[in-house]
């Protein structure tokens, strides 16, 4: 592959990111993980309501009385927000427009550091009102579940910004098209499990 | 000379293997580690009969004798039997569908790291205050009651090589989806292909949750969590749904490889297309399918209740019929064929009964009431190794005759083999048939000792000696491979003159490109049709010679594997006061997994290319270079 091939937006082919055999295996493969991902994700469900409201006798907390459902709803909101400013990145990518590409990004890390940060704000709220990691069974499958997830936003910061500042210089091109497009495609993932983690801790908690 | 053929030292010849990312050297990795562990396996299967060889024997402590059947288990499964098969995909997969290598070579070198480091943590504990001792299976309400670090290692160890073999799941995915020659269609790949396409996708939807059900057990262990401690509300049996959630399927992610490995050799050996080719397929797929409905036929006894084990033993019982097809397909193969009893075919045609009579205990175990009888006694430890020696060790031990030359270019002798066949083969009935009946007779499993009053003494005397038996075997194959190395008396491409797949057409072993020209594949056995029309060119070739791409080796992947090694460390010592290094020690690893996670995606990794000219010239020469550059 050639990195110093120029490509102006005519020359760009349509889909960038399997338009090689390595954007097409990274292509597959990551769809493949996503599936292992998601297998992950349903044992931690799975486990969440086996153990939620589990605990010592005589444990003041439960699901229904514990979450700060504003917060929540807020954090719902910025995430899925960013969802859609990765989704204007991509679509920029593919009509090879690289400064449009790296401004919508710049704004979905922004939104996705807001949401670990009130992640981060809820967890510390919960550990002040006596909600240990170590204290029940209910905790232990909450703060597993949840923060697995928050992990997985981590991740994906990290990996959007390793992919900017590594790219700032040089623009766009074969090798590097289908890493946004991965990056992107795992921001979306996050983003369904959270939708199913704010209906099942959360909204399922409330009504419980 | 051509840039291709250089003579290395041993050093270079080392740092190669750490920086391989050559599907074939990798296999052969996989083969030496997976061997390596096996010999441990073997010797500690050896240990347990020496101590049940007479009644109130005292070789070996009760405590030891729990580490012994723990880690004999677990090495068995997780670091032999799975390597040694991951390692004959790796070597042969990309070559059945004429790919000059696998999807993702950096992920199939860290996929290796990770599993030998996996393996060698796992087994430190045995210098470092003790082994495992809750079983393979590990349950939550044993193991967490488990003194020392034993379980630690176990949870930790097996972790990390998990995701290693995830990895190498993913990879082969990918590499029979997107690398196919042209006219590699997938109803002409194969059966071996097949097979470890539908094994990956198990090892895909299996593996993640025994992670999390590790991940559990080390939060429980090693940070204070409660998932499965009942009185800070936790629940034991999630580790038991989690564990076999992935154990069932791992059965045929091990036997599914097994039946390829046999479905080759019944053609190649009987000289006839393998008799129903389409229902062998999919009764590969149905199986891999039923496989994930089945797990709580382990359960029985835990009381789900009537009706979900009524579902489970139905489950259970309808897997029978897929495997059932493939029995009669692979005696229709044989059936009028041109037999020839090397001796691989010898395994396989061995492999058809004693796997049968895994199988036939296998559907009596389904049976929910009579498993409650059967529950955890030695008719459970008879009916497993009949599948698992019957089945997977005899494709192991088969697979390696047959697939020697083509990855070392020399050939295992049939003396020695048959040798090996026949102690291995008396040896292995002698040992678990007559464990059914002790079974019946009421001895339970994982039991250090019996008394002289209970009537087993004779049973398991002679079970013991069976043992011996396999010990002798196998080391008449250590032997064989260490004469056949030496005498070193090269073969050509098709050694075994009746090869039919893609493998047999080029080189053994196959120079690092595989292809000099991509294939052209023109129906199912290819190679056997091109010969059949007498092609004197081996092959119709899909491109004309032209410069070839590779990928760049790298020493990234063994870093990665080590860091998670170093920070596993720190986890395991993670709630000991006394040592208050390990916090640091668990961010150093993970520093090293990370940073050089961020190296890899930072640099630009974009291989190297082979020129035209030295591929002609290769060419010449018999195309047997081994360089990498």
């Amino acid at each position: 592959m050639d990195l110093n091939k120029r490509y102006t937006a005519q020359s760009w082919p349509d889909h960038p990111e399997t338009a090689t055999l390595e954007g097409k295996n990274k292509f597959v493969g990551f769809w493949l993980l996503l599936a292992a991902e998601t297998i992950t994700f349903a044992s931690l469900f799975a486990t969440y309501l086996a153990l939620r409201d589990r605990g010592p006798s005589g444990m003041e907390f439960s699901s229904s009385g514990l979450f700060e459902l504003p917060l929540v709803f807020a954090m719902t909101m910025i995430l899925l927000t960013s969802s859609l400013t990765s989704v204007y990145a991509i679509h920029h990518m593919k009509n090879h427009n690289f400064k449009a590409m790296q401004a919508w990004l710049g704004i979905t890390v922004l939104l996705g550091l807001t949401f670990l940060g009130l992640e981060i704000y809820e967890f510390n709220h919960y550990v002040h009102l006596g909600f240990g990691y170590t204290n029940s069974a209910f905790s232990a499958a909450f703060y597993t579940l949840v923060g697995t997830h928050g992990a997985h936003v981590l991740f994906g910061l990290c990996w959007f910004i390793a992919l900017m500042v590594r790219n700032s210089k040089r623009g766009l091109n074969m090798y590097n098209a289908p890493k946004f497009y991965l990056a992107a495609l795992y921001w979306h993932f996050i983003d369904v499990v959270w939708v199913f983690i704010f209906t099942v801790v959360y909204l399922m908690g409330a009504i419980s | 000379m051509s840039s291709l053929a250089q003579k290395k030292g041993v050093g270079a010849v080392i740092w190669d293997y750490m920086t391989t990312v050559d599907h074939k050297k990798i296999a052969i990795l996989y083969l030496i580690s997976g061997g390596f562990f096996f010999l441990i396996g073997g010797v500690e299967a050896l240990l347990i009969r020496i101590q049940l060889m007479k009644a109130g024997n005292d070789f070996l402590s009760a405590g030891l004798y729990n580490e012994i059947i723990t880690m004999h288990g677990t090495t068995m499964i997780f670091l032999a039997s799975m390597p040694i098969l991951l390692g004959f995909m790796n070597a042969i997969m990309p070559l059945q569908i004429g790919a000059r290598d696998v999807a993702f070579p950096f992920l199939n070198s860290l996929g290796f790291w990770l599993f030998f480091f996996g393996g060698i943590f796992l087994n430190l504990s045995w210098f470092m205050g003790g082994a495992p001792d809750a079983g393979w299976t590990n349950y939550a309400s044993l193991a967490l009651a488990s003194e020392g670090h034993g379980i630690d290692f176990y949870a930790l160890g097996l972790t990390i090589s998990g995701f290693g073999t995830l990895i190498g799941g993913i990879n082969f995915l990918v590499t029979i989806i997107n690398m196919r020659a042209p006219g590699m269609t997938y109803m002409r790949m194969p059966l071996f292909t097949w097979t470890t396409f539908v094994a990956s996708a198990l090892i895909l939807l299996a593996f993640p949750p025994l992670t999390v059900g590790l991940f559990f057990m080390v939060f429980d262990r090693m940070f204070g969590a409660n998932f499965f401690v009942v009185e800070m509300g936790g629940n034991t049996i999630i580790w038991e749904h989690l564990f076999w959630i992935f154990g069932h399927p791992e059965v045929y992610i091990l036997i599914l490889p097994a039946f390829g490995i046999f479905s080759e050799i019944f053609a190649i050996f009987s000289r006839k297309r393998l008799f129903g080719y389409t229902a062998l397929v999919f009764a590969t797929i149905l199986i891999g399918f039923y496989g994930f409905m089945v797990w709580a036929h382990h359960m029985f006894t835990v009381g789900l209740g009537p009706t979900a084990n009524a579902i489970f033993a139905l489950a259970t019982m309808i897997i029978a019929v897929p495997t059932g097809i493939k029995i009669f397909n692979w005696l229709l193969t044989i059936w009028g064929g041109s037999i020839k009893f090397s001796v691989p075919m010898v395994y396989a045609v061995a492999f058809i009964p004693s796997f049968v009579a895994g199988g036939v205990t296998g559907v009596m175990q389904a049976i929910a009431p009579l498993d409650y009888q059967l529950h955890d006694s030695y008719f459970i430890v008879a009916h497993f190794h009949y599948v698992i020696v019957g089945g997977v060790v005899l494709a192991i031990l088969a697979g390696t005759h047959l697939y020697w030359p083509k990855m070392f270019g020399t050939m295992l002798s049939e003396k020695l083999g048959h040798i090996t066949f026949w102690t291995f083969f008396i040896g292995f009935h002698m040992t678990f048939f007559i464990q059914h009946f002790l079974g019946l007779l009421g001895m339970p499993r994982r039991v250090y000792t019996f008394g002289a009053d209970q009537g087993w003494d004779l049973f398991n005397a002679i079970s013991s000696a069976g043992a011996a038996f396999m010990a002798i075997g196998v080391i008449v194959m250590l032997i064989n491979i260490v004469i056949t190395t030496v005498k070193n008396v090269r073969v050509g491409n098709d050694p075994w003159e009746d090869g039919r797949t893609l493998e047999w057409a080029i080189p053994s072993p196959p120079p690092f490109y595989n292809f000099a020209q991509t294939p052209l594949v023109r129906g199912l056995d290819t190679y056997w049709i091109e010969k059949m029309e007498g092609n004197k060119k081996g092959m119709v070739y899909a491109e004309p010679v032209g410069d070839i791409h590779m990928p760049n080796g790298s020493i990234l992947p063994l870093i990665m594997s080590f860091g998670m090694f170093v920070a596993s460390f720190g986890a395991l010592y993670f709630q000991d006061d006394s040592k208050p290094w390990t916090l640091a020690v668990l961010i150093i690893g993970l520093a090293i997994l990370f940073g050089a996670m961020l190296a890899r995606s930072l640099k630009d990794d974009l291989g190297f290319y082979i020129k035209k000219e030295d591929l002609i010239e290769d060419a010449k020469r018999g195309g047997n270079t081994d360089g990498s550059k």
